[in-house]
C-alpha cells in the first residue's frame, strides 16, 4: 500500500489489515495444527536421526576426552622426532586414569582403528605401569615396548587429537590419512569398498534399465487397452505390491536356485545338462532378475500414468501426416513420455541403490550392495560411525543424482500423476 | 484475407472427378453384432466440400475414419481416385486430416508442427520453408511459428492444425469436427475461413460434424447420416427445403408436424385427415389413401394473417411468445399441435401478436411435405 492512500477500517473502525489478518489467523492456526502431527514426526524420525548420522560419522570426541592432558601437552610438539618428557608425563597421567575406570581397552580399540599394533603395546603398559616409578616418565615407557619409542604410534595418537574426523569417509572410499598426514589410497587387495560403490552403481543401473525396457511396453498396452483389459493387467503389475518383499524373494530364491524351477525347466528343454546347470543365485544374476521384477511397478506407474494423458489422436495425427508407425512412435509419441521416463527412472534408480533385503538373500558374495555394508558395520562390527559415514556418502550420491537430473532433463518435466 | 474471382473459378474448373472418393457397400461393425455402418454407397466428387451431418452415434465419424485409414471396414471397399484403399495403411494415403482436439504435437513448435508431414516425405528444407510460409498466411498466422501449440488461443491451434493438414498438398482433407470446442462467434468465423481455404485451394474435403448449421454453412453437399445409413444426400438448400423423410426433416432446421392419414390423393396434392381437421399436403413419400404420415412444414413458409391464394388457412390460439431480437417466436396451438412455431419478424404490422389471442395462420400446400410416418 502506497503511503499516500488512506488506511482502510473497516465498518467498526479497526484498521482492514489488522481485521483481515485476524480473520485469517484462526485458518492458519488450524491449518499449522493440522499439519503439525506430519511436522513432528517428520522432525522426530527424519531431520532427527539425518543429523545424529552426520554428527556421528564426524565425531571423533572419544579419544580426545580420555587423553586430554596428552593433547593439550602435544599442542607444542612439531612432530619430527619423539615428544618430550611433558607429553609422556602427561599421556600417563590419563592412562592411569583410564585404567582406574577400565577404560584403556576401548583406547586400544580406537587407536589400533588408526594404526595396528595399539593393542598389544597398551596391554602390556598397563601392565607395566603399576610398577611405574614417579619421573621421567619417557623413559619407563619406552621401555615397555620399542613401538612405544617409534615416533609413528606418537603421530597416531597425535592424529585422533581433532574432535571431529573426515577418516570415516576415507575409509569409505578406501583411503586414509598416512603417516606424513597425506591422503592415499590403501592396498589394493584391502579396496572392499570401492568395489561395493561401483557394484552398487552398476547393478542400479542395469536393474534401471531392464525395468525400462519392460515396463515401456507394459505401460503402453495399460494406457491404450480398453478398461476391462487394462484394469486386469493393472492388478497383475499391483499384484507385486500386495505381497511382502520376503516373500517375493524368497520365492524367486526358489525359482533361481540350482535345483531349482527354471534350472528344471532349462534342463528339461535341453538347453543346459543336467550336471552342469548354471548358478543364477547367490550372485549378480540373481540381484538383478529379483530387484528388476520388484522394482517393476515403480518404473510402470509413473510411466502408465503419463501415457494416459497423451491423446491417441496424436499418434493418429503422426500417422496421417505420413509419418510411418515407428516415425509417429519415436517423434510424437516417444518425446511426450519422457516425463514419465525420467520420474521412473531416477524413482528406480534411487531404490535401488539402497536396496537391501534382496541383494542380501539372493545376492551371494558377488551380488551385495553398499547397503548390505553399512547394515553389516551397524549389526556385527558396532562400527556406527562408519556406517553412518556411508549412509551419508549413499545419501549424497543420491542427490548428486538428483542434481544432475535437473541439470540434464528439469526436475520440473518429472510427473509422477 | 483476399479472396479472388479467379480462385473461386478454379474451384469450379476442379471438379472432374465425379468419384474422387467412393463408399462403395461398406458395412462396419464393432462387436460382430451391430452394424455401425450399413451399406454405404457413396461418391464423393474431386474438389468438393461434403459433410457428413448426424447425430452422435451416426456412423459419421467411423466413416471418416475408414477413410483416413484407421478404421477397416468390416465389407466393402473404399475407393480414392479409382483405387482401392483398405490394404493401404493410413500414413501410404496421403490424406490429410483435422481432428477434433486438434492433436497439435504439444512438444513441437508451430515450424515443426507443419514441417512434421515434409519431413517424413524428405522434402528439402527450402521448398518445406516455402511451404510452410504459404500454408501459415493462408490461415493468418504468419509470425506465429515459432509458438508453441500451448501458447496459442483456440481459435489459433485450429488455424494451425488446418494449415497442418494442407501444407504437404493432399488433394483430400478430413475434419472431424474441428470446430466443436470453440465458442459460438470463433465457429462462425472459422467456418467461413475454413470454407474460403476450400474455394481458394480446391482441395477435396469430407467434413463431419454434428452441427447443422456448420453443415449448411460450408458445404457442397451434406450426407445425413442416422442409424447407419445416408439418410439423404443433397445441397444445403435441397436438404432444408425439401427434406426427403421425416429424421431429415426433423434435424435439419426447425419444423412443425402433423401425423395423420392420407384420405385423399390426387394432381399432386393430398389431404391428409388429422384428429380433428384436414390439411392439404405435397404427397412425397405417400403413395395411396390410408397410408399413416407426418407432415412437415418449416415455421418460416407459415405466414400469419395470410392472404386468400394460400390454401391452407387455419386458426390457432398464442401460447407463448418468446423474444428473440430481429423475430419473435411464437408458440401456437394449431390443430390439435400445441407446440406449432412461427417466427415472426419484428415489424410494427405485427403488433397484435400478444400472448392468448386467436390468429389464423396460412401456408401453401406445396411447403407442407408428406413424409414416412415418425
Amino acid at each position: 500500500m502506497s503511503s499516500e492512500t488512506k488506511q482502510i477500517l473497516t465498518t467498526d473502525g479497526i484498521p482492514l489489515e489488522v481485521s483481515l489478518k485476524k480473520a485469517e489467523r484462526k485458518n492458519k492456526i488450524k491449518a499449522f495444527l493440522l499439519v503439525a502431527p506430519l511436522l513432528f514426526f517428520l522432525i522426530i524420525t527424519y531431520v532427527f536421526p539425518i543429523g545424529d548420522m552426520l554428527f556421528r560419522s564426524v565425531d571423533d570426541k572419544m579419544v580426545t576426552q580420555m587423553l586430554p592432558k596428552t593433547f593439550k601437552a602435544m599442542e607444542n610438539w612439531d612432530g619430527q622426532e619423539l615428544p618430550d618428557e611433558e607429553v609422556f608425563a602427561a599421556f600417563h597421567e590419563d592412562f592411569i586414569k583410564l585404567v582406574e575406570d577400565k577404560r584403556e581397552g576401548k583406547l586400544s580399540t580406537q587407536l589400533n582403528y588408526t594404526k595396528n599394533g595399539f593393542k598389544s603395546i597398551i596391554k602390556k603398559l598397563r601392565r607395566a605401569s603399576k610398577k611405574f616409578e614417579e619421573g621421567n616418565y619417557k623413559e619407563q615407557i619406552m621401555a615397555v615396548h620399542k613401538r612405544w619409542a617409534d615416533v609413528e604410534y606418537w603421530r597416531a595418537i597425535q592424529r585422533r587429537a581433532p574432535e571431529f574426523t573426515g577418516q570415516k569417509y576415507l575409509k569409505g572410499m578406501d583411503m586414509y590419512v598416512n603417516e606424513e598426514g597425506k591422503i592415499v589410497s590403501v592396498e589394493e587387495d584391502r579396496r572392499i569398498h570401492r568395489v561395493l560403490w561401483l557394484r552398487t552403481l552398476e547393478i542400479a543401473f542395469f536393474v534401471t534399465v531392464f525395468c525400462f525396457l519392460m515396463a515401456y511396453p507394459i505401460a503402453h498396452l495399460l494406457a491404450t487397452l480398453p478398461m476391462k483389459y487394462s484394469n486386469l493387467l493393472m492388478i497383475c503389475v499391483l499384484l507385486p505390491f500386495w505381497t511382502s518383499l520376503l516373500v517375493r524373494t524368497a520365492s524367486w530364491m526358489i525359482l533361481l536356485q540350482q535345483q531349482g524351477i527354471v534350472n528344471d525347466f532349462f534342463v528339461g528343454i535341453g538347453l543346459v545338462a543336467d550336471d552342469n546347470r548354471p548358478e543364477m543365485m547367490y550372485n549378480k544374476t540373481g540381484s538383478y532378475v529379483a530387484m528388476t521384477q520388484i522394482l517393476l511397478p515403480f518404473m510402470v506407474l509413473p510411466l502408465y500414468s503419463v501415457m494416459k494423458t497423451i491423446s491417441p489422436s496424436l499418434m493418429r495425427a503422426g500417422k496421417s501426416l505420413g509419418g510411418t508407425p515407428f516415425v509417429a512412435f519415436w517423434k510424437v509419441y516417444f518425446p511426450l513420455t519422457i516425463p514419465g521416463i525420467g520420474a521412473g527412472c531416477l524413482l528406480v534408480f534411487i531404490l535401488a541403490i539402497g536396496y537391501y533385503i534382496t541383494p542380501a538373500l539372493v545376492g551371494g558374495a558377488s551380488g551385495t550392495l553398499i547397503s548390505n555394508q553399512i547394515a553389516f558395520h551397524m549389526k556385527s562390527t558396532l562400527d556406527w560411525s562408519f556406517a553412518s559415514a556411508m549412509g551419508l556418502m549413499l545419501l549424497s550420491g543420491v542427490l548428486v543424482i538428483y542434481w544432475l537430473y535437473n541439470k540434464i532433463v528439469g526436475i520440473d518435466n518429472i510427473k509422477l500423476g | 484475407m483476399i479472396f479472388t474471382a479467379t480462385n473461386v473459378l478454379n474451384s469450379k474448373i476442379i471438379s472432374m472427378n465425379k468419384e474422387f472418393v467412393k463408399f462403395d457397400k461398406v458395412d462396419k461393425s464393432y462387436d460382430g453384432k451391430v452394424l455401425v455402418v450399413k451399406d454405404l454407397q457413396l461418391d464423393i466428387a474431386e474438389g468438393e466440400f461434403v459433410t457428413m451431418l448426424g447425430p452422435s452415434g451416426s456412423g459419421k465419424t467411423t466413416c471418416l475414419m475408414m477413410l483416413a485409414g484407421f478404421e477397416t471396414p468390416t465389407h466393402g471397399e473404399i475407393y480414392l481416385d479409382g483405387k482401392a484403399i483398405s490394404s493401404i495403411p493410413p500414413h501410404k494415403r496421403g490424406i490429410g486430416m483435422v481432428f477434433q482436439n486438434y492433436a497439435l504435437f504439444p512438444h513441437m513448435t508451430v515450424y515443426e508442427n507443419l514441417a512434421f508431414p515434409l519431413r517424413v516425405r524428405k522434402i528439402p528444407k527450402d521448398d518445406a520453408d516455402k511451404k510452410i510460409d504459404k500454408a501459415l498466411s493462408m490461415v493468418s498466422l504468419q509470425g506465429f511459428a515459432s509458438r508453441m501449440p500451448g501458447q496459442l488461443s483456440g481459435g489459433q491451434q485450429q488455424r494451425v492444425a488446418v494449415a497442418r493438414s494442407l501444407v504437404f498438398d493432399p488433394q483430400l482433407v478430413l475434419m472431424d469436427e474441428p470446430l466443436g470446442a470453440l465458442d459460438k462467434n470463433l465457429r462462425e468465423s472459422m467456418q467461413y475461413e475454413i470454407k474460403h481455404i476450400h474455394e481458394s485451394i480446391g482441395v477435396t474435403v469430407v467434413y463431419v460434424t454434428h452441427d447443422q448449421s456448420e453443415a449448411l454453412t460450408m458445404s457442397n453437399r451434406i450426407a445425413v447420416f442416422n442409424d447407419g445409413k445416408v439418410q439423404q444426400l443433397s445441397s444445403p438448400d435441397e436438404l432444408y427445403e425439401k427434406p426427403v423423410n421425416s429424421f431429415v426433416a426433423e434435424f435439419i432446421g426447425e419444423n412443425n408436424t402433423f401425423a395423420g392419414e392420407v384420405s385423399d390423393i390426387s394432381g399432386g396434392k393430398c389431404k391428409v385427415k388429422l384428429s380433428n381437421a384436414e390439411i392439404l399436403a405435397n404427397p412425397i413419400s405417400v403413395k395411396g389413401k390410408g397410408e399413416r404420415t407426418t407432415v412437415s412444414l418449416r415455421p418460416e413458409r407459415a405466414l400469419i394473417n395470410p392472404g386468400e391464394k394460400m390454401d391452407n388457412i387455419h386458426a390457432g390460439k398464442i401460447e407463448e411468445v418468446i423474444y428473440h431480437g430481429d423475430h419473435t417466436r411464437v408458440r401456437i396451438n394449431l390443430l390439435g399441435n400445441p407446440e406449432f412455431i412461427l417466427k415472426v419478424p419484428n415489424s410494427s404490422s405485427n403488433m397484435d401478436i400478444k400472448l392468448g389471442n386467436e390468429i389464423k395462420i396460412g401456408w401453401n400446400s406445396e411447403d407442407a411435405r408428406a413424409l414416412d410416418p415418425k
